[in-house]
């Protein structure tokens, strides 16, 4: 319903209950500590730095991390599925979690083990492709006898390497002789041949091994790589290797999975190190002496009480408590009702209320529920919406508080959007008079229609968007009202509310009294003169107000009325505004009209049996499609006519989140006995 | 040449589903292009990031929507397909603010995705925000199908 009131906690103790009552904190989560509290830096008090503590277990829980990674990429967890992702964290006791802690560097040692196994992986994986290459390599010389690396013998001189192109024997013997003097002989022979390399061998006498290789240079001859065994058995001890390789992989994976029983426990220590992270960073904000710490910060009022009795109780502690100063930056927490909690996730996401002002969660469900509803518009799609955040609501008991506010929201629109298809007559577009007329011949069935259907009457729902903008528009003025009177501003409720009122609503219904306004919205009635003198005199004494006040921080006469008249002309933008909530109207006929699109292209190669198949296809294909879309268009929409034609109005947030120090852990929380 | 009717009204329709198709392609795929350069570094932003791609998209739905309730009006499905010059130009006409608006508002939201996504990467929690920037500009595609589809009811109902 509103801001949870704040107090301002003070806690002295003892150091050796330092490292127990930060546990204790921790575990409750309802302290936000407040970092370095300047006003005692003239005392003994000192802070330590825990920055290098902090970025260990920061750095150890990564390593929890990825070796939870290797598991999960190895040996996935069975349990895991659908709803896992929705799962927040389990609770556990504080036996278990004291006795599960003592291990944490066996725990350590498992994490480590598996991602010393990793890089084993790694590295053997990437052996496999070098020993490839080399098999490749070698495959022109496999018919080749000798080692790769034979020079020749005590006489003879030998070179073993390629030319490129393919070359028959003639060509390179012409090649050569071109540059050997008369009487040298070489004895040439092709090993093989392909079209872009052919292998030779060449043999000469040794004293002549020089200028032989001048020659071959001049050919273009490469000499092969080295290898100290003849090809074929080298091939042979590389494709070993390969499979050895392989074997090594397997090998290390079965480690891995062997592992896969130790997965609890990895995840109990990331927890662990994430927890005691954020232990070493709620320490470094505290003041210290050699046998006390001091700290300071904010609780929510409800449980100051209690906390204070317990730490008072339990250890040596003084704890103060007292109302923070008017002005002071006390953080924010939002506490609502069953309906209306979802909404904190979209005040959020705008801001959270600044000093005095107050929480719109309330008022913003009203309106969002129905507009979501309104541009969506469809009772099958409604239902789709309860049932799939139904399902996940019921299945997972222990959703994250963020996911199930979410989930809670589409539940609440989905029901919305149900009334309002109901109100259209709208079940997956005009799918049930498509159905009966195509395969059953009874076009009299239809979907019942309980206001009327805004593709026949765009104009009325068009009206009915605007009247809504207004309603809208005129309770966040009633807000800003609201807020004003609190505050004890009362010339400002009357210059920057009362008058826009004035001007604005006496507006809108001298526009009603004219003819050809209600001829175009077809409303059906029109006021008489009477009303049309009072609501024209009302706007006018609105306007004059607005420009005499407007620029009322201006002391020049001359000045203030220029500037009134210049905020006076923001008329405009209420005209704009009230334009905007057209989109009501606009979205809610796309999703309807595209829904008969498909139903229509579904419907045409009529009542056959191939006419069923392509219906049943279109219209799972279609609708999934024009539902998703349609969903997050009309959550788009309806937050930006919260977010800027509402909260434009009253609401400019900056409120600072609270953030208590507590165990921001993924799997486990430790459930602390009163 | 006594239909030539149809055939502007069918114009009409063909210009708002294509015209407003290719605004909402382009944008949505300039901004699945930033869109993908934010999941190489930050896979878990998929969702958002995706979100805020479809943002451009809605154009072309609405382009499409425009064309099925002309093409339904003027009776191209099902129905006698009969309509007089005077109507089909009217129909053409209504058809265009659609067609430009769409395809221009398109284009421009999706260059505005391009930013939010890069707003989202770097401030992940600031992502109500950024949605409402692209949305914005959606305004003027809602106002330009507002005039759209008032019109083509508008036309159904004269006597020409």
């Amino acid at each position: 319903m509103s801001k949870v009131p704040m107090k301002r906690i003070f806690i002295c103790g003892m150091q050796e209950d330092k490292k127990s009552i930060l546990d204790l904190l921790q575990r409750k989560g309802v302290v936000e500590i407040s970092e370095n509290p300047e006003e005692y830096e003239d005392c003994d008090l000192k802070t330590t730095d825990t920055m290098a503590d902090r970025i260990e277990s920061d750095r150890k829980a990564s390593v929890c991390e990825r070796a939870l990674e290797i598991l999960e990429s190895n040996a996935p967890d069975p349990d895991g599925g659908l709803f896992k992702s929705f799962e927040g964290a389990s609770s556990i006791d504080v036996k278990e979690y004291e006795s599960r802690a003592l291990k944490n560097d066996e725990y350590y040692e498992t994490a480590e083990k598996l991602i010393a196994l990793d890089k084993k992986i790694a590295e053997a994986k990437a052996d496999i492709p070098k020993c490839e290459t080399k098999i490749e390599t070698l495959k022109p010389w496999l018919g080749f006898d000798l080692p790769l690396d034979f020079e020749g013998t005590k006489e003879s001189a030998a070179f073993i390497g390629s030319v490129s192109d393919k070359k028959d024997l003639s060509e390179i013997y012409e090649g050569l002789m071109a540059d050997l003097d008369d009487g040298v002989g070489v004895d040439v022979s092709i090993i093989s041949s392909s079209d872009d390399m052919t292998c030779i061998f060449v043999v000469g006498l040794r004293k002549d091994k020089e200028q032989i290789e001048e020659a071959l240079k001049g050919i273009g001859f490469a000499k092969a790589q080295l290898s100290k065994t003849v090809p074929a058995e080298e091939v042979k001890n590389l494709e070993r290797q390969i499979s050895e390789d392989n074997k090594f992989i397997e090998a290390c994976v079965n480690d891995i999975k062997a592992l896969s029983s130790e997965r609890d426990n990895l995840k109990f220590l990331e927890d662990y190190y994430r927890a005691r992270s954020d232990k070493f960073e709620a320490l470094g904000k505290m003041k210290q002496t050699k046998r006390t710490f001091f700290m300071e910060g904010y609780i929510p009022k409800r449980y100051a009480e209690s906390l204070t009795k317990l730490l008072e109780n339990k250890y040596d502690a003084v704890v103060k408590v007292e109302d923070p100063a008017e002005d002071e930056d006390v953080p924010v927490e939002l506490k609502n009702g069953l309906l209306t909690d979802p909404m904190e996730t979209v005040v959020e996401s705008y801001s959270l209320p600044g000093n005095g002002e107050i929480d719109p969660s309330v008022i913003t469900a009203v309106f969002y529920y129905i507009f979501f509803g309104l541009m969506l518009a469809d009772v099958g799609y409604g239902i789709l919406m309860v049932a799939g955040t139904g399902i996940v609501l019921m299945k997972c008991k222990n959703i994250k508080p963020g996911m199930k506010k979410m989930m809670k929201l589409f539940l609440y629109c989905g029901i919305a959007t149900i009334f309002w298809g109901a109100m259209f007559g709208s079940f997956f577009g005009d799918a049930v008079t498509v159905i009966a007329t195509t395969f059953f011949g009874r076009p009299d069935i239809k979907f019942p229609v309980l206001w009327f259907e805004p593709v026949n009457e765009p104009m009325k729902e068009l009206v009915f968007a605007f009247a809504l903008g207004i309603i809208h528009i005129f309770t966040g003025l009633t807000i800003k009202l609201y807020q004003c009177i609190k505050a004890g501003a009362y010339k400002d409720a009357i210059y920057d509310v009362v008058f826009w009122y004035m001007f604005v609503g006496g507006g809108i219904v001298y526009l009603l009294t004219m003819p050809m306004i209600t001829g175009m919205l077809s409303l059906g009635f029109t006021f008489g003169p009477t009303v049309a003198t009072v609501s024209g005199a009302m706007a006018i004494a609105g306007c004059i107000g607005v420009v005499l006040t407007g620029g009322r921080e201006s002391r020049n006469w001359f000045k203030r009325i220029l500037k009134g008249a210049y905020s006076a002309y923001g008329v405009s933008s209420y005209l704009s505004d009230v334009l905007s909530y057209s989109r009501l109207l606009a979205l809610g006929l796309a999703s309807g009209v595209i829904s008969t699109v498909f139903n229509k292209m579904g419907s045409m190669l009529g009542a056959t049996w191939y006419g069923v198949l392509l219906f049943i296809a279109v219209f799972l294909v279609g609708h999934a499609m024009n539902l998703a879309i349609n969903v997050l268009g009309s959550y788009v929409h309806t937050n930006r006519l919260q977010f800027v034609e509402f909260y434009g109005k009253f609401y400019d947030g900056g409120g600072r989140k609270f953030t208590p120090f507590r165990e921001n852990t993924k799997y486990y929380k430790v459930k602390e006995d009163d | 040449m006594e239909n030539l009717g149809l055939f502007f009204a069918l114009a009409g329709a063909a210009l708002s589903a294509g015209l407003a198709g290719c605004g909402s392609a382009i944008g949505v795929g300039i901004a699945g292009q930033a869109a993908s350069g934010v999941v190489t570094q930050e896979p878990n932003m998929f969702s958002k990031v995706l979100v805020l791609q479809l943002l451009p998209g809605t154009q072309g739905i609405y382009g499409l929507l425009i064309a099925f309730i002309t093409l339904t009006q003027i009776g191209i499905m099902g129905g006698s397909p009969d309509i007089s010059l005077l109507k089909g130009l009217l129909y053409f006409a209504a058809c265009f603010p659609m067609a430009i608006g769409g395809l221009l508002s398109a284009i421009a939201q999706g260059k505005c995705s391009v930013a939010a996504i890069g707003l989202v990467a770097k401030r992940p929690d600031q992502f109500g925000k950024a949605m409402i920037f692209p949305a914005m500009v959606e305004t003027y595609a809602i106002l330009a199908l507002l005039i759209s589809i008032l019109a083509i009811f508008g036309i159904q109902g004269l006597a020409l």
